[in-house]
């Protein structure tokens, strides 16, 4: 019986969590998986979305509705970046990994930097109603702090998956990673749908703050151990695949979930890496994507 | 006389997409062959499943008598399948002589003659004057003539041109064409890729053409070049230019 | 610089490193010096992979801590003398590098740096949850005392670290002037024609791989002796990671002098600001001269020294 508590409960919050990691690494699923931009910085962007969410917080703002509102000026960030981006290097033609890697690392650096001196190393969070209470169905008890970030993260992947699928700039945003020339050919300008993939990547940066920070208290380098969970997600789920974020981030939170739950919670952090390794040993194509 | 290349039902697939095959074809030692077909159709798909570079999804490779299906690129190079880039990969951040001392450190060469064959096959392509200079700093025409000194190097039996001509000069052209024929006076056999139709029919002693991953063609030049289908797939394309 | 030139340089270098314990009294330096070196050691084996052939290692502080844990075990179950500890790290380092270079660098380089950024978080929760290697509060590791011949400890280490030093930099400097940095080089600039023209690939990674991860891991290896504390938090340090990207960047990525120029430059300089100025402004610093160097000179300070030279060469060859 106690077990059954305890696999259940810990298949519902990893489950919950799974969900909050899909959100967290769905800008990197744009930006690494579509257009191959090694963004690194993106766990940072997170947290900084997330600190401007607590901001709005503190004038009483509703993080959610915060962050939707937030979307916008993150957007326009992101498309400014990918700006000096493609200045500094695709258009030059010598955008090789290791230079684009590094200018993601420093840019991450920065942004960490800024909001210590911003904010100073304090945990920061927001208040709620919801903190504190719980949803309950049978054995199952989970903190509405977990499940209303949760609820939003399938929300938002309907809503991309939509988007990329039945809009016109969508599709194209996912043709100009396949084939850039063709879509050249056919009257678009590859570089102006890649510059608006990418703000919509910084965009969704924010909403993934608002979860992080509805979860938990964050501090400016809160991004480090999101870091390689979401390139685990993104070469779990198959490059560039919206569904299979989800999916894939779903496995990588139960495991972790039920590690925590059997085993110790220090070895939580282990598990996402573990099977990123795996995965690239074994399946580099991700479980979800096809071979390119 | 047995062939040197024998390509058997050989299939490359990417994801659900099949970009080449099945192809059977086979190459007789010294031979000139032309490779042709409209963009897209699996030239440099089935050069690259013949180097090595991909791995075949379905089909044997045989190269004088050897199952090299399963040897990864660098093997099959040092027994002498050369080949050039369509887009040329030249090694920068090294001088040119450089660029060919790649090759030969896997090559049974002694250590004091390797400058002098590198120079050697420098001023055979016309690039001697150039030996110093670094790979960044080459024109289109001698990366392309850098492309095929560095697959010079190996002393191939086979060696594919990948588009080595594209974007040329007519005199250039001449002068490749000289080139790739002084090598195959050698004996080496000489796969050439190409979309200037007059550099290939001139060069060929046999063309293949290939449509959609298949051939559609194959037999001497002119008869190729009469052909129904290819004009249709191929020069009717073209012309539309 | 010669072969000639450059052992007489490196016996100097060794020669005044031995010397200077005697003539300077103020063990600070020595305890400065032994990280500005630490940086030397790490910095070379870094470039023997992420410049000569091209793939970004973001982990180097899972080498490092390797090394540092590596010796930490030794000391604690055996009083191992300094030098099996040196030994055993870089045989460590580089059956990691093995293993890790096995498992990603097949695929793409991107995914071999996100692998790496992986290696550091699965080694950490490893030592996190080892009682041994005192889990998260760190092991104290009393070290045998120095030989007599040295004023002290820090002296010692300090020495051991030149030493270190001036074998890393001989082992990068010798790969870089062999048929091996030149395959290297091959790699970095395009994997299938080096492929082509015979070069195997997956082999001379590999073997890259698992030279750069013994040599950081080695610097790691004086560590507990020089702190007689090691933790998971400074073995593991995202400081090092970054370090190690940034001096080679900051140098130049060609040469061995590079990254020798990069570590000896920032590491000196993050003595003296860690002394002046908070250790997130150094970060700050380090990492706006990343974006700088990436963005204006990717070449770093070699390459705008070899700027400037042809630009002189070039004034005077007009007049
Ligand atoms: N690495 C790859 N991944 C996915 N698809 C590929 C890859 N390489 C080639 N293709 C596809 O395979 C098909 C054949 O391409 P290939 O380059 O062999 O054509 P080609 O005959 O050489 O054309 P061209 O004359 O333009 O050089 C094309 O549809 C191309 O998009
Ligand atoms: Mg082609």
């Amino acid at each position: 019986m106690v077990f059954l508590d305890l696999a259940l409960n810990a298949l519902a919050s990893g489950i919950a969590l799974g969900c909050i990691y899909a959100l967290v690494a769905l800008g990197l699923a744009i930006t690494f998986g579509l257009l191959h931009i090694p963004n690194v910085a993106h766990p940072a962007l997170v947290i900084a979305g997330a600190y401007a969410v607590v901001l709005a917080n503190m004038r009483g703002i509703d993080p959610i509705l915060a962050a939707l509102v937030l979307t916008l000026p993150f957007y326009a960030v992101g498309l400014a970046f990918y700006e000096f981006y493609a200045r500094a290097f695709e258009r030059r033609g010598r955008g090789n990994t290791l230079q684009s890697l590094t200018l993601f690392f420093g840019v991450s650096l920065i942004v960490e930097i800024a909001l210590v001196v911003a904010f100073g190393t304090d945990l920061r969070s927001v208040s709620v109603p919801y903190v504190g209470r719980s949803f309950e169905l049978g054995l199952i008890v989970l903190p509405y702090r977990f499940l209303v970030p949760a609820l939003l993260a399938p929300a938002v992947i309907l809503g991309l998956w939509l988007y990329m699928t039945r809009t016109h700039s969508g599709l194209a945003m996912r043709a100009v990673a396949h084939d850039e020339r063709a879509l050249s050919i056919s009257g678009h300008d590859p570089v102006a749908i890649k510059r608006h993939a990418f703000g919509l990547a910084t965009a969704l940066a924010v909403l993934a703050g608002a979860a992080l920070v509805i979860v938990g208290p964050v501090d400016p380098f809160a991004g480090r151990v999101h870091l390689g969970r979401v390139f685990a997600v993104v070469v779990l789920a198959g490059l560039g695949s919206i569904p299979g974020t989800l999916a894939a981030a779903i496995i990588i939170g139960v495991a972790e979930a039920f590690v925590t739950a059997f085993l110790s919670p220090s070895w939580a952090p282990g598990v996402a890496f573990a099977i990123l390794l795996g995965t690239l040993a074994l399946r580099p194509n991700g479980i979800f994507g096809t071979a390119r | 006389m047995s062939a040197i290349v024998e390509i058997r039902g050989v299939e490359k697939r990417f994801g659900a997409i099949r970009a080449l095959g099945p192809v059977n074809l086979s190459l007789q030692p010294g031979e000139r062959l032309g490779l042709i077909g409209p963009n897209g159709s699996g030239k440099t798909t089935l050069i690259n499943c013949l180097s090595g570079l991909f791995a075949a999804n379905a089909g044997t490779i045989v190269f004088e008598g050897r199952d090299i299906t399963q040897e990864p690129a660098h093997v099959r190079a040092r027994m002498g399948i050369a080949r050039s880039f369509q887009i040329p990969r030249p090694f920068t951040g090294m001088s040119v002589i450089e660029n060919l001392l790649v090759p030969m450190d896997y090559l049974p060469i002694e250590a004091g003659a390797r400058e002098g064959r590198a120079m050697e096959i420098l001023s055979s392509v016309g690039l001697a004057g150039r030996r110093d200079a670094p790979a960044e700093a080459l024109s289109q025409l001698e990366l392309r003539k850098l492309e095929l000194a560095r697959a010079l190097v190996i002393e191939p039996k086979v060696l594919v041109a990948d588009e080595a001509m594209a974007g040329l000069s007519e005199g250039e052209i001449n002068d490749v064409l000289a080139l790739l024929m002084r090598l195959n006076e050698r004996g080496v056999a000489i796969i050439m890729i190409e979309h200037i139709m007059h550099a290939v029919m001139r060069f060929s002693q046999r063309v293949v053409c290939l449509e959609t991953g298949r051939i559609i063609a194959e037999g001497l030049p002119q008869a190729v070049a009469q052909d129904k289908h290819v004009q249709k797939v191929y020069f009717g394309e073209r012309a539309g230019r | 610089m010669s072969w000639r030139n450059f052992l007489l340089v490196a016996l100097l270098v060794a020669a005044a490193g031995m010397v200077l314990p005697r003539v300077l009294e103020n063990p600070y330096y020595f305890f400065a010096g032994y990280v500005v070196l630490q940086y030397v050691v790490i910095a070379t084996g870094w470039n023997i992979l992420g410049g000569y052939a091209g793939y970004t290692n973001f982990g180097t502080s899972a080498f490092f801590g390797a090394g540092v844990y590596t010796a930490a075990f030794l000391i604690k179950a055996f009083e191992a003398p300094l030098l099996v500890q040196v030994l055993a790290a870089a045989g460590i380092g580089m059956l990691l590098g093995l293993v890790t270079g096995y498992l990603t660098l097949r695929i793409q380089g991107v995914y071999f740096a996100i692998a790496t950024v992986a290696l550091v978080v699965v080694l950490e929760t490893v030592v996190h949850n080892s009682d041994y290697l005192g889990g998260a509060s760190g092991l104290t590791t009393i070290a045998p005392p120095a030989p007599a011949w040295f004023a002290g400890p820090t002296q010692y280490v300090f020495c051991v670290m030149l030493v270190l030093a001036l074998v890393a930099v001989g082992i990068a400097r010798a790969i870089e002037h062999s048929w091996v940095g030149r395959s290297l080089r091959a790699i970095r600039a395009s994997e299938p024609a080096a492929e082509a023209c015979g070069v195997p690939t997956l082999r001379m990674k590999l073997a890259a791989c698992a030279i750069s991860g013994g040599v950081i891991a080695m610097a790691g290896a004086p560590y507990p002796y020089y702190a007689s504390h090691v933790d998971p938090l400074s073995a593991f340090s995202l400081t090092i990671g970054l370090n190690a990207l940034a001096m080679p960047l900051i140098g130049g990525t060609r040469s061995w002098i590079g990254p020798v120029l990069g570590a000896v430059l920032l590491a000196s300089v993050q003595q003296i600001t860690t002394v002046t100025i908070s250790s997130e402004f150094n970060i700050l610093a380090v990492g706006l001269m990343l974006i700088a160097f990436v963005v204006l000179a990717p070449e770093g300070i070699l390459g705008l020294v070899a700027e400037l030279r042809e630009r002189v060469g070039r004034r005077r060859a007009t007049t």
